[in-house]
């Protein structure tokens, strides 16, 4: 108990970041997976190939990697400078989407043909088909594997407290320099991610019961 | 099938890479550590050393091995040579010359890196039998292991770029932006005197001297034995500012309840340090940078 | 050729979709064009830069460190697929005790990140008195997490199997443990093997975590090597080079995975668990468990 108070200047600043950086690349990944998989189902070759082979490289990657590459590779081409939280944003956003990617285009399998058959029988192009009848419908039915990516998410963000993000991963070293009992801190920080993941799956089961699909 | 392209392609062009990299020309710079300005002294194997009372010693006498925990990343400190797999620096020097006092030969060490979170519990548990490794001698830590030595004075200290003048000690730094390790005790130092709002951290001391380079980061900032090390390999591009602001010493860790051990290694260090030993040591490893020192006096306890 | 989506593309599409074709490979050599060209701008291409790969003393310890992440995988894997059988099993017992203590472990070790779960047992166990390597930290974080998330994977594919293997199974008197493991589990691992295997990509790649508990497998000597600084601190090649040696390694993991995939379903063991629908979803459904990619 002790270590949780003494140390709560780091405790409470570090989770916050936290919560942040899940806030924001959580946002924009969905974003970004979705159109992601808009590219994959798309008509158009070139389209599906470049997003083939970005889901393909980011998936087989590691995180660490991914973060390795933009904080030191991509300063070396000078374009615009960033500041490392978000860094850490954009690296979570491009590795999550990948794999939300995946899970939007799987719900897109789900929806019945006959959806956009009505929807090319009624005129509607390939854009407003996509957008206004197979996606709203995809989206619904996979919210349980969606916001099992986004609790992964959340718990990746720790690997940013390696790339000079102050988040909950750098509280034990904190911690063990100051010299107090590691373990305990760990612990600590172990039961703060199983509340913000237990507040992640009340927000699922809410959402099932909203969005759930009768086929 | 457009799977395995990829992979083949993958591995082809790593293949390919590797030959591009063989043509080009070295853009060297000073850093060439195989070559020392000074000579390392050698160390003469002591013969029927006894120690009785020594738990510690009886167990290495009758392995006939002596395993010591030390760094594998730090220049001229504690480094691994990734070209031979040696080990190398101050610090391996050190555990050398107290291993060859103790009548272990260069073959008879076996060297394993242990993280520094993990120093206490590798030497209370026996996996390691000393730790020679930027080992900082702290009351908290003496009571869970106990320390000869110091053998080096270190302390808090800046590495800056070599051309630049603004900043010539911690008041400076207003402004600034410093790198260090996470969480490390000299980035919470900087942390809670306020030295500057501007702070950046990595895993490895190595990540944040290559931003000092890019010109991301002002300065870095831990011991300055540590920052001797990337001084001295790259003498033309960085150097320490010289006015350390804390004090570190290192110490070599061990056993907490071998007294005898402990006096017979401080015995050894106090002769290195008479006798010349030490400072030659020291001008073949971290005195490359130019900065000299002065060896510390040994505490006994 | 008609997808469910889009009508097959006539004359001026095909056109139009040609034109994209051309512009999307000037636009992608371009990036990379410049891409390349700022790096050589900036050394990183320079030969001092990526010398340390002609030593053979960083070869075989690069071969070394290759190997060590191949057989933490391989002990993680096993002994994953092994936890997450009992723990589904488990999960579907009629006995409520039974029930509730595997619903607990599977869920707590899924809520953890495996960071912590590998700092946990390798500095933690420790103080308690025992004694961890490295590579015992990272394969029991692994086995715990991971065995969590495949837990899951077969409990979906237990349930997605026809109702009357089980029944034919209990007609035949086999008690519940054996129709568990002889008759549903090796069925239920065939029907979910593409996210078993993908599960097991995340778990190579989880691997990487281990350069934090000093386990030297690829992505600590990578560190390591990109922190020499007599080869001039060449991170972004050391970098770019276990980038591809990890994704070499996940794309045959996952070239194997189709492979057995395909004899499988020739194989006159497989049984069809209806639509590819209902596959596809249980599949994404399970695919990026809680816990799904690292």
């Amino acid at each position: 108990m002790d270590v949780l108070l003494d140390n709560l200047d780091l405790f409470g600043p570090f989770f916050l970041t936290t919560i942040e950086l899940f806030l924001i690349a959580g946002a924009c990944s969905l974003v970004l997976g979705t159109i992601l998989a808009m590219l994959r189902v798309s008509p158009v070759p070139m389209l599906r190939a470049i997003g083939t082979t970005y889901v393909t490289v980011l998936r087989n990657t590691p995180l660490t990697l991914v973060f390795a590459f933009l904080v030191f590779a991509y300063p070396l081409l000078d374009i615009v400078k960033i500041d490392y939280f978000p860094t850490a944003a954009v690296a979570l956003t491009i590795y999550t989407s990948a794999f939300i990617c995946e899970v939007v285009r799987s719900g897109i399998n789900t929806v019945p043909i006959g959806q956009a058959e009505a929807g090319r029988a009624l005129g509607l192009s390939s854009g407003q088909i996509l957008g206004g009848i197979v996606l709203p419908q995809a989206l619904r039915s996979v919210v349980p594997p969606l916001v099992s990516m986004l609790i992964a998410l959340l718990k990746n963000t720790t690997i940013a407290s390696g790339f000079s993000v102050a988040e909950a991963g750098a509280i034990r070293q904190y911690v063990s320099e100051r010299g107090d009992n590691q373990m305990i801190a760990l612990l600590w920080v172990a039961l703060g991610f199983i509340i913000l993941v237990s507040v992640l799956s009340l927000v699922q089961r809410s959402l099932e019961k909203r969005w759930s699909v009768a086929r | 099938m457009r799977i395995r392209t990829l992979a083949a392609a993958l591995l082809a062009g790593g293949l390919l890479l590797t030959a591009c990299g063989k043509e080009g020309t070295p853009a060297g710079s000073g850093g060439d550590a195989n070559t020392n300005a000074a000579a390392l002294p050698t160390y003469e194997v002591a013969k029927d050393v006894k120690l009785d009372g020594s738990p510690v010693f009886t167990k290495i006498k009758s392995a006939g091995t002596i395993t010591i925990g030390v760094k594998d990343d730090q220049p001229e400190l504690g480094q691994k040579d990734p070209k031979t797999g040696k080990f190398q620096g101050f610090d391996i020097e050190i555990a050398r010359m107290v291993a060859a006092g103790l009548g272990f030969g260069e073959d008879k060490i076996k060297y394993t890196t242990v993280d520094s979170a993990a120093r206490e519990q590798a030497i209370s548990n026996g996996q390691v039998d000393l730790y020679v490794g930027t080992y900082t001698i702290s009351d908290k830590r003496k009571k869970l292991v106990s320390f000869g030595g110091p053998y080096f004075q270190a302390g808090q200290d800046l590495l800056v770029r070599k051309d630049d003048t603004s900043i010539t000690g911690p008041e400076t730094l207003k402004g600034k932006k410093v790198c260090s390790v996470t969480g490390s005790t000299p980035i919470q130092r900087v942390r809670e005197q306020k030295l500057t709002d501007q702070i950046v951290e990595f895993q490895k001391y190595s990540q944040c001297v290559e931003k000092l380079q890019t010109k991301d980061v002002d300065a870095v900032t831990t011991d300055d034995a540590i920052l001797k090390g990337y001084a001295a390999q790259d003498p033309d591009s960085f150097k320490v500012v010289g006015k350390p602001f804390s004090k570190e010493p290192y110490g070599i860790g061990l056993n907490k309840d071998d007294k005898v051990l402990r006096d017979k290694i401080d015995d050894l260090l106090q002769a290195a340090e008479t006798n010349g030993t030490w400072k030659k040591i020291y001008d073949a490893t971290l005195g490359k940078s130019g900065a000299p020192a002065t060896p510390p006096a040994i505490e006994r306890y | 050729m008609s997808t469910v989506l889009f009508d097959t593309p006539g004359p001026k599409a095909r056109m139009r979709h040609r034109i994209y074709a051309v512009l999307g490979i000037l636009v992608v050599a371009a990036l990379i064009a410049f891409v390349i060209y700022r790096f050589i701008d900036s050394g990183q291409f320079s030969g001092r830069k990526w010398e340390w790969l002609q030593y053979s003393q960083v070869q075989s310890d690069l071969a070394t460190a290759v190997l060590a992440t191949v057989k933490a995988f391989a002990l993680g894997a096993v002994l994953a697929i092994v936890f997450g059988a009992v723990f589904a099993a488990g999960r579907l017992s009629d006995h409520a005790w039974v029930r509730g203590f595997c619903t607990f472990i599977v869920e707590f070790f899924r809520a953890i990140p495996l960071l912590i779960l590998m700092f946990l047992f390798y500095y933690g166990l420790p103080t308690l008195g025992v004694d961890t390597s490295p590579l015992f930290a990272v394969v029991l974080g692994l086995t715990l997490y991971n065995g969590s998330v495949l837990a899951e994977v077969f409990r979906a594919g237990i349930q997605s199997l026809p109702k009357g293997q089980s029944e034919a199974a209990y007609a035949l008197g086999m008690r519940k443990t054996q129709v568990m493991f002889t008759v549903l589990l090796p069925q239920a691992l065939r029907a979910m093997l593409p996210t078993i295997i993908s599960q097991l990509v995340v778990l190579l790649k989880d691997t990487a975590l281990g350069f934090l508990v000093t386990y030297p497998e690829l992505l600590y000597y990578a560190r390591y090597i990109g922190s020499q600084g007599d080869f001039g601190r060449p991170i972004v090649p050391s970098t770019i080079v276990a980038a591809a040696i990890y994704i070499a390694m996940c794309l045959l993991l996952t070239a194997l995975a189709t492979y057995l995939e395909r004899r499988n379903r020739r194989s006159k063991k497989h049984i069809d668990t209806g639509a590819k629908d209902a596959a596809d979803l249980t599949a994404a459904a399970t695919g990026g468990l809680r816990g799904g990619p690292f």
